[in-house]
């Protein structure tokens, strides 16, 4: 056994390795959590530039609070929904750096709809990563803006009822209004293809900040089996069926 | 030679930011204070030393703004007026639970809610007792002239690295709305990267370097042990603020047998109480806490084993009485006497207040 | 030396800058001064008034009850603050602006036509310095070469060129004020 181990482990047998810019830390996601597969996009992007000294990244609250302990770069964790503006006091003062906010749902779409409205608006040189899972992970699985009609949280027992709580906000297609921003997109991480176009769209959004473009907005599509009370495969299957019909994949703007 | 000017309270605030080598200002309009963000635009201090000025979308979104700067060790400043200082609550617990340096500026207003626009004294409590929510507390410096409007720019700052906290600037619509001669500094050059890396190396978000762990600004601790660990850190801290950075002034108190206690715009107004007192044959003198938190209170402890009692004059209900009595702890009678609402006391009623409530004559 | 003044009339007739400009010509001669407005949504036409204070010492309150000089341009200022004066101070009005004489014994008045003398003059806006040269006769504080300064100084550059004209206007009112 050991012998098999130290042969697959022989430098020229390896195949693949996880980005130095990861720290070795445990996840604390859920199984089938999208986040770590994103996590590990964000920091491949990064290492891969070779930006890792040049990048600041801002965290939410809410499942990804603890990215920093993640991405082995330097980080600000915001209050909730604010990262847009926290990164924008990092980039007006540092127009030389990469800086990222990285929010889920309830922190970008709803406590912070103002902040990240106005930081695309003003086309502040940053990249928004924007992981949507149509739920609130962290505080047990509540409805959130992006929460579908008809989907059952622990807030909406019976479902979504559009007279109750109104719709589905597709914050992606608004954002794409804006003169600031430059590049819209909307992504998955579910396949083996999908995680490879997500990866290109992250990368081509912090090449966007080095050419000073503007705001690029990167919106990708995940799961939340335990907020979703499913499997982790259910829940792929559940995305691809419910979620991708309101929330498309592609680019939705790129100038 | 030094330049000495003619200016208001407000504008000194945006000369004296430009002036010791802000970084970055982000503001939201609001009366009685928006000349602070509108001096600062006239002067374009991006063309001359480089430090930004964004006037951002709310009151939240600026204090925000001003997190994410100082996290990365720069000098960055907000101003408002109290509703707008209500708002940016949130932010500021942040900012004191990751210990992040900046300063605030607070042109105090009536209040509550949306209140008068006419000066007030009505926030010292939000300013002194932290504000918003977990065991903190600002650093608060109450500028009682113009030129202290433009010394405490430099000086808030200065306070504001040395213990990594944020300090607020309370003034009210009298300060900032009036004008008095200035000495305005020198210009102090903004700090370059190696600057930063002196002053703020071991925490400043500078960008992760190979031979450096990675630093992060936060003010999330999952373990509850871990987190009165930090709680401890900052009451050490507090403590530190107050044995080495409390500051006050004294006038005529020598022979004073009846002090006035009173801070900012009150302190002028109480200066000319003493001034009729004194025609009156009544010694009176005036203790003007210049540090609201911390608060001066060992030398007001000492001035009440000679004086025989002591008048707080605010302009707001009755909020530094509180830490005057703390003070003084009952050996000596000791009131409060207040306008408010944006009313402000005239130095006959304060010198009627100090017969009425202490002389009892 | 202190001298509290309050200055008082309707909004637009340049109260705020006359005081301005003595404050600025008090520290062209080295004195503390202190120039303290009434603020709020008092815009053209409503009332104004802003209290003015020149000393050698530290200046204590700026909110004052009670003044050296009050220098009155309307109606609502003269019911308001003349018996703000002190006993033996110093009232100084516009007599155009007014409806009820000043009535009291124990100060000193004088009054000055500004208003129909800038009128004459063919330029209106040089009324808030006639008024001031009339309160620098009566209250020589400050000297005309410091005022001067004190213009310049208040007035951004693109207006120096009116700088003499409002010295002239200075003169006319120290030459025209008279005891009432």
């Amino acid at each position: 056994m050991t012998a098999e181990i130290t042969e697959i482990t022989r430098e020229e047998h390896i195949v693949y390795r996880k980005t130095p810019a990861l720290t070795g830390n445990v996840m604390h996601y859920c199984p089938g959590c999208s986040h770590g597969v994103i996590h590990k996009l964000v920091a491949e992007v990064i290492e891969e530039a070779g930006i890792r000294d040049k990048t600041i990244g801002v965290s939410p609250v809410g499942c990804s609070v603890l990215a920093y302990n993640y991405i082995d770069i330097d980080w600000a964790e915001a209050a909730h929904g604010r990262a847009p503006a926290v990164a924008t006091g990092i980039s007006r003062l540092h127009p030389e750096k990469y800086v990222f906010t990285y929010q889920g749902d309830g922190d970008l779409a709803s406590i912070g709809t103002a902040e990240v409205m106005h930081a695309c608006n003003r086309g502040e040189n940053i990249v928004i990563i924007f992981v949507n899972n149509a739920i609130y992970g962290m505080t047990g699985g509540q409805m959130a803006p992006t929460t579908l009609v008809g989907q059952v949280t622990s807030t909406t027992p019976r479902g979504r009822d559009v007279k109750l709580n109104g719709f589905p906000m597709k914050i992606t297609e608004l954002l794409a209004q804006l003169d600031g921003t430059t590049y819209v997109t909307r992504q998955a991480v579910h396949t083996p293809p999908a995680i490879r176009k997500a990866k290109n769209a992250l990368r081509k959004a912090f090449e966007n900040t080095k050419k000073d473009k503007g705001t690029s907005f990167v919106e990708i599509v995940g799961t939340c089996s335990s907020g979703w009370k499913m499997t982790p495969v259910e829940a792929n299957r559940w995305m691809v069926e419910n979620m991708f019909p309101k929330y498309p994949l592609g680019d939705i703007k790129d100038i | 030679m030094a330049e000495i000017k003619l200016m208001k309270g407000n504008e000194v605030i945006a000369e004296a930011a430009i002036r010791c080598g802000c970084d970055g200002y982000f503001g939201y309009p609001i009366t009685p204070q928006s000349e602070i963000m509108e001096t600062l635009m006239a002067r374009e201090p991006w063309k001359e030393t480089g430090m930004v000025v964004l006037q951002a979308e709310s009151e939240i979104a600026a204090i925000n703004m001003v997190y994410g700067a100082a996290a990365t060790g720069k000098k960055a400043m907000t101003s408002s007026s109290s509703p707008g200082i209500s708002l940016k609550q949130e932010g500021l617990t942040y900012l004191a639970g990751a210990e992040l340096p900046c300063l605030i500026v607070d042109v105090v207003r009536g209040g509550p809610g949306l209140g008068t626009i006419q000066p007030a004294q009505s926030d010292y409590f939000q300013a002194t007792r932290g504000g918003g929510h977990g065991d903190y507390h600002l650093l608060v410096l109450a500028p009682a002239s113009v030129q202290e409007m433009n010394d405490f720019v430099a000086l808030g700052f200065e306070l504001a690295f040395k213990y990594r906290n944020p300090v607020m600037i309370l003034a009210d619509g009298v300060i900032g709305q009036m004008m008095e001669k200035v000495r305005l500094d020198e210009y102090v050059p903004r700090w370059s990267d190696a600057d930063i890396e002196r002053v703020a190396g071991e925490w400043a978000l500078t960008g992760k370097r190979k031979e450096r762990e990675r630093h992060v600004a936060t003010s999330l601790e999952l373990d509850a042990y871990k987190q009165e660990e930090f709680n401890h850190k900052l009451q050490a801290k507090y403590r530190r603020m107050e044995e080495h950075d409390t500051r006050h002034e004294e006038l005529s108190c020598d022979d004073a047998e009846y002090i006035f206690v009173a801070y900012g715009s009150s302190a002028r107004v109480c200066q000319k109480s003493v001034q009729l007192c004194r025609e009156q044959g009544i010694k009176a003198g005036l203790f003007r806490p210049i540090t609201l938190y911390p608060f001066p209170k060992r030398p007001l402890q000492a001035l009440s084993r000679r004086a025989k009692g002591f008048l707080a004059v605010e302009m707001s209900a009755g909020q530094m009485i509180e830490d005057v009595r703390l003070a003084i702890n009952g050996t000596v009678p000791a009131e409060h006497f207040g306008r408010y609402g944006g009313v402000i006391p005239t130095p006959d009623e304060i010198v009627e207040a100090l017969k009425r409530q202490i002389i009892k004559t | 030396m202190t001298e509290e003044i309050i200055i008082a009339g309707f909004g637009g007739q340049g109260v705020l800058s006359m005081g301005k400009i003595l404050a600025y010509s008090g520290i062209m001669q080295d004195q503390e001064v202190a120039w303290m407005p009434s603020y709020g949504p008092e815009m053209r036409g409503g009332t104004a008034n802003v209290t003015v204070i020149l000393s050698d010492e530290r200046i204590s309150s700026p909110v004052l009850t009670r003044y050296d000089t009050a220098i009155i341009l309307n109606q609502q200022s003269m019911d308001k603050f003349e018996e703000a004066v002190k006993a033996g101070g110093t009232l100084i009005y516009d007599p155009n602006g007014i409806t009820r004489e000043p009535a009291r014994d124990d100060i000193n008045t004088f009054k000055i036509e500004a208003a129909r003398l800038a009128a004459e003059s063919g330029n209106p806006k040089i009324f808030n310095m006639i008024v001031l040269g009339a309160f620098l006769k009566v209250k020589p504080i400050v000297i005309l070469d410091n005022v001067e300064k004190g213009l310049e100084k208040s007035l951004p550059a693109r207006h120096h060129h009116l700088i003499p004209v409002n010295v002239e206007a200075i003169r006319v009112g120290m030459t025209r004020v008279e005891k009432a």
